[in-house]
């Protein structure tokens, strides 16, 4: 049993994949102008430049609008129920790593019915690509509160306003010590690819929050910050091993105070040096949780990488555990097992 | 106890052959017991004796020592003639302290031993226990043969040069019982000894002292005088073959690896622990050579997710649990039914509703695995009949949700799981083939194409280039397995998974009937209830009564003769440890008059209470 379901080594030739190759002949059914669009296009465009052969990428979601996404990716695929994406794909990744398991999902999906599996497919370190569409509001039973819907927000389900405190994606993947946590945003389609890009190449789970508006239920919820002319002054990128500077004209940056972080403008006895530099790779995810906790108007809106790590996948523990078993004990011999114990004979 | 015929030993004590013996062990939780009982059930094994047990513990890990909660026990019936129970009335209880007598006494057959360790009834033990007098002056065990001994005391005197502290010595005492008793119904030391080795290979003080109280408690009981005679057993007449002792749950455990093996295809275990399944999860565990993959998920949901995922990449997929725990997955359940997925769901029954009676036994979660799902979900049920009977089904259990694409229950129970018996070791080249296609070939594949006979649709794993597909939650359209709401197309889709269920009953055998093929009555059982049920029969076979009896192992669906063999017989009755769930079904399905015997006490039926049922019936 050393063939682990291996299939046979002539795949899709690799270096022809194109993005078209990556779209299924199914209709796309989401409401026209919704975010997913972007998401969808970008991931595609990302998928042939991985180096990896279509038939060993498995798309797996749960329920939403989101979860619709692997019907139209012309990969594996699975539709799963609400909230147990992460358990299905690490069923799938934990008995096949060879596979690229990416797990699609909304922020009702993640956060509410499905955050126990959330909060330990990323503690387990599993090697699958995470994306969390956050449209903070539940658009698949057209209009409800979702955990990231702000506070006191009215909906059908809220007429007085939501009295739900909102939940931190970004801040529930850092506590759980996720080993690559990111953040785009659906409109910003460059920033989008190359984040989904870094996300596919990490290994171990990599956990990206895209910030996605849904036209229809939560139309504009992030556009005070995402929108073109503005976007450089209310949004901060973050770069691995660069001084945290944002605004169109390069002007303000991030400073470490004491405990806290403030917005500094350069210049008036402020220079670069003063800023915090970045480090996706520290060890300790107290900064990048600070980072995350950043919100506008007090600060700018970051998104980029905040942590990349390494640290050994659940999935090659795993399988370490059974080649070590094997070269322990030899492999597994039923008749030895199952006449193991104390025995004797009938005549 | 049958006294056949006095055999010539030591001048001094008698020996008496006995064909059957029932003990119990009773003490409490921190005691030992199950340990103790173990080991008297692993000697007689070896001494070829047919056994058959019934451990019996709290849910409750330590409950307060000495208090009637927490009394644990391990009842084991012994016999040199074929015997499928573990007896209905215990001849002999060995009780630790007065909670364990008071708890096991109403149990103990009329005029049975009491072996009881005296030291332990002081007055605030007997408190505790709610004795308000000691029950050894009182008259309570008047009609009984009581054996007191100061067990607590000679136990430390045995020790006493090992310089043990006087706790640690102290719980060794339940290996002085053990060697009593092994005197007493003639057993050797060797196979406990030779496990102590093992066991406490690192702790050469603790093996030391256990197997010094287990020696010192078998020469007591050979010089007192308070015990006059011992007891020894032939042989029982078993069918020839290798045997070994076997809990339910590890030959479940062992049919599942079995079936993987055959498969060639790797076991993928993914289970959140609960009572009384958890063993599975930790005999799968220790086998990870066969490349077997055991995950311990965050939840029970979690649990049937992760094996419906690695069921889609090709694995021999698993999840374990018991009632509480299938009620978290069904869900996920009809999410396999609709991908059409294998998944075999093993429900170690128990006590319920909710939380229930965890360590006690029941078979109330047939209509949970039937009918527990949202839709038209029709899932295929085996269930085993005996502890060693779990190795069969469970490798049944892969067989069919292989050849059919299909979520399988396998139900066994409490009692079946941590019960045991003599187990014949298969061979390994007389097990059924499991035979596994991987679709391949890209040239006319669709995720919903059928197969003519089983109607199974193919298995096409990631990985295969070319057959890239999308599977999901939504119902499909027949073929093509894409999204479909047309009103035709789920009604063909709804009666297509049923009939697919409907024919696993051509693949399956028929069920065999235990004496005459028509009479008076005919007994129908399932699960844990074979032993009890059969026996019964046999005694009134025996007496010469129109009665037979059948145990359905596929309860969905049923054997294709049911409906025939229940019409053959003018009564039929349906014994379970439920409210009738069978008999619903069987009422339902074939338009029986079947009548119900039903006992919901977190134990197994006694052969007597069948045997009253069936008299009043004729």
């Amino acid at each position: 049993m050393s063939d682990n379901g291996n299939p046979s080594n002539q795949g899709t030739p690799v270096l022809e994949l194109k993005r078209q190759d990556f779209v299924s002949d199914q209709e796309v059914r989401w409401c026209p102008g919704c975010g997913d669009y972007s998401i969808l296009a970008q991931t595609q465009k990302t998928l042939p430049e991985l180096g990896i052969p279509r038939e060993k990428f498995v798309f797996v979601s749960g329920i939403g609008c989101s979860s619709r996404f692997p019907y139209y990716v012309n990969t594996y695929g699975f539709h799963g129920i609400h909230g147990r994406a992460p358990a299905i794909a690490t069923g799938i990744k934990a008995s096949r790593p060879e596979l690229s398991v990416w797990v699609i999902s909304g922020d009702g999906d993640s956060l509410s019915i499905g955050g126990n599996h959330f909060m330990h497919v990323i503690r387990r370190n599993v090697d699958i690509n995470l994306i969390l569409f956050n449209n903070r509001i539940y658009g698949l039973t057209k209009g409800q509160y979702s955990p990231t819907s702000e506070f006191g927000k009215k909906t059908k389900s809220t007429p007085q306003g939501s009295i739900d405190y909102p939940i931190n994606p970004l801040c529930v993947a850092l506590a759980n010590e996720a080993t690559f946590v990111a953040r785009s945003i659906d409109v910003d389609v460059k920033h989008l690819a190359a984040v989904l890009t870094q996300a596919a190449k990490h290994k171990g789970i990599s956990f990206v929050e895209v910030f996605q508006n849904c036209n229809i239920f939560n139309d504009g919820a992030f556009k005070h910050f995402s929108e073109r002319e503005f976007r450089e002054d209310r949004t901060i990128n973050l770069e691995h091993g660069k001084p945290l500077i944002f605004g169109k004209d390069r002007n303000k940056g991030i400073r470490l105070k004491e405990l806290s972080l403030e917005v500094v403008e350069l210049g008036k006895g402020v220079t670069e040096a003063d800023l915090l530099v970045h480090d996706a790779q520290a060890p300790d995810p107290s900064l990048a949780f600070m980072l995350a906790r950043m919100d506008y108007p007090d600060f700018p809106v970051p998104v980029g990488v905040f942590r990349s790590v390494g640290k050994p996948t659940y999935d090659e523990l795993l399988e370490a555990q059974v080649q070590d078993s094997i070269s322990r004990m030899g492999p597994g011999n039923l008749e030895k097992l199952l006449n193991s114990g104390d025995t004797w004979v009938v005549e | 106890m049958t006294t056949t015929t006095e055999v010539e030993n030591k001048p001094d004590k008698e020996v008496i052959e006995l064909e059957n013996v029932t003990i119990r062990f009773a003490g409490d939780s921190g005691d030992g017991m199950q340990l103790t009982g173990t080991q008297f059930t692993n000697t007689s094994a070896i001494l070829g004796n047919d056994i058959s047990t019934l451990p019996d513990f709290p849910a409750e890990i330590r409950a307060p020592a000495g208090s009637i909660p927490g009394v644990s026990g391990f009842q084991i019936n012994f016999s040199s003639r074929d015997i499928r129970t573990p007896g209905d009335e215990p001849n002999v209880l060995v009780a630790m302290n007065p909670a364990a007598l008071k708890v096991n006494l109403p149990d103990l057959e009329k005029g049975g031993i009491i072996i009881l360790n005296s030291d332990a009834f002081a007055d605030l033990n007997l408190k505790k226990a709610g004795y308000e007098k000691s029950p050894l002056e009182d008259g309570t065990l008047a009609g009984y043969r009581v054996i007191a001994i100061p067990l607590s005391e000679l136990n430390a005197n045995a020790l006493k040069g090992l310089n043990l502290p006087k706790k640690e010595a102290e719980r060794c005492k339940n290996f002085f019982a053990l060697g009593m008793m092994y005197w007493l119904y003639d057993r050797p030391l060797e196979p406990t000894l030779k496990w102590m080795q093992a066991k406490f290979q690192k702790k050469p003080e603790i093996l030391a002292a256990n197997s010094q109280a287990l020696r010192a408690g078998f020469n007591y009981a050979d010089t007192t005088e308070l015990f006059t005679t011992h007891y020894r057993f032939l042989k029982a007449n078993l069918a020839p073959g290798k045997y070994r002792n076997i809990t339910g749950n590890e030959a479940t455990a062992l049919g599942f690896i079995a079936a993987s093996q055959v498969a060639q295809r790797p076991l993928f275990y993914a289970s959140y622990p609960i009572t009384p399944a958890s063993d599975i999860l930790h005999e799968l565990s220790r086998h990870k050579n066969f490349g077997i993959k055991t995950f311990q998920a965050e939840d029970e949901i979690a649990a049937i997710g992760a094996a419906i995922g690695a069921s889609f990449s090709g694995h021999l997929a698993l999840t374990g649990t018991s009632g509480p725990g299938v009620a978290l997955k069904s869900e996920a359940i009809g999410l396999a039914v609709m991908t059409e997925l294998p998944v075999v769901i093993a429900n170690i029954q128990r006590g319920g509703p909710s939380t229930g009676l965890p360590t006690k036994t029941e078979q109330a979660d047939l209509l949970q695995a039937m009918f527990g799902r949202n839709g038209e979900c029709p899932v295929a049920i085996v269930a085993p009949a005996t502890p060693g009977d779990c190795f069969r089904m469970a490798f049944e259990a892969f067989r069919i949700a292989t050849l059919f694409m299909t979520p399988v229950f396998f139900l066994s129970d409490g009692y079946l799981g941590n019960g045991s018996e003599p187990w014949k070791i298969p061979t390994i080249d007389k097990l059924p083939k499991i035979g596994i296609k991987f679709r391949k070939d890209p040239q006319g594949f669709h995720p919903y194409l059928r197969d003519e006979q089983t109607l199974s649709r193919p298995w096409a794993i990631p990985g295969t280039p070319g057959l890239e597909h999308r599977i999901g939650g939504l119902e499909k359209q027949h073929i093509t397995g894409n999204v479909s709401y047309q009103p035709d197309n789920h009604e063909f889709m709804v009666r297509l998974r049923s009939e697919k269920i409907a024919r696993i009953a051509n693949f399956v055998p028929e069920v065999e009937i235990f004496g005459k093929p028509a009479g008076k009555i005919l007994l129908v059982g399932w699960g844990g209830t074979y032993g009890a049920i059969t026996s019964a029969v046999e005694a009134m076979q025996g007496r010469g009564e129109s009665v037979s009896s059948i145990h359905l192992r596929y309860l969905n669906p049923f054997p294709k003769n049911l409906g025939d063999v229940l019409s053959r017989f003018e009564k039929v009755l349906v014994p379970e440890l439920n409210l009738g769930q069978l008999q619903l079904l069987l009422r339902a399905r074939y338009l029986v008059n079947a009548v119900g015997f039903h006992k919901v006490k977190g134990r197994p039926f006694k052969i007597s209470e069948l045997i009253g049922k069936i008299e009043e019936l004729l």
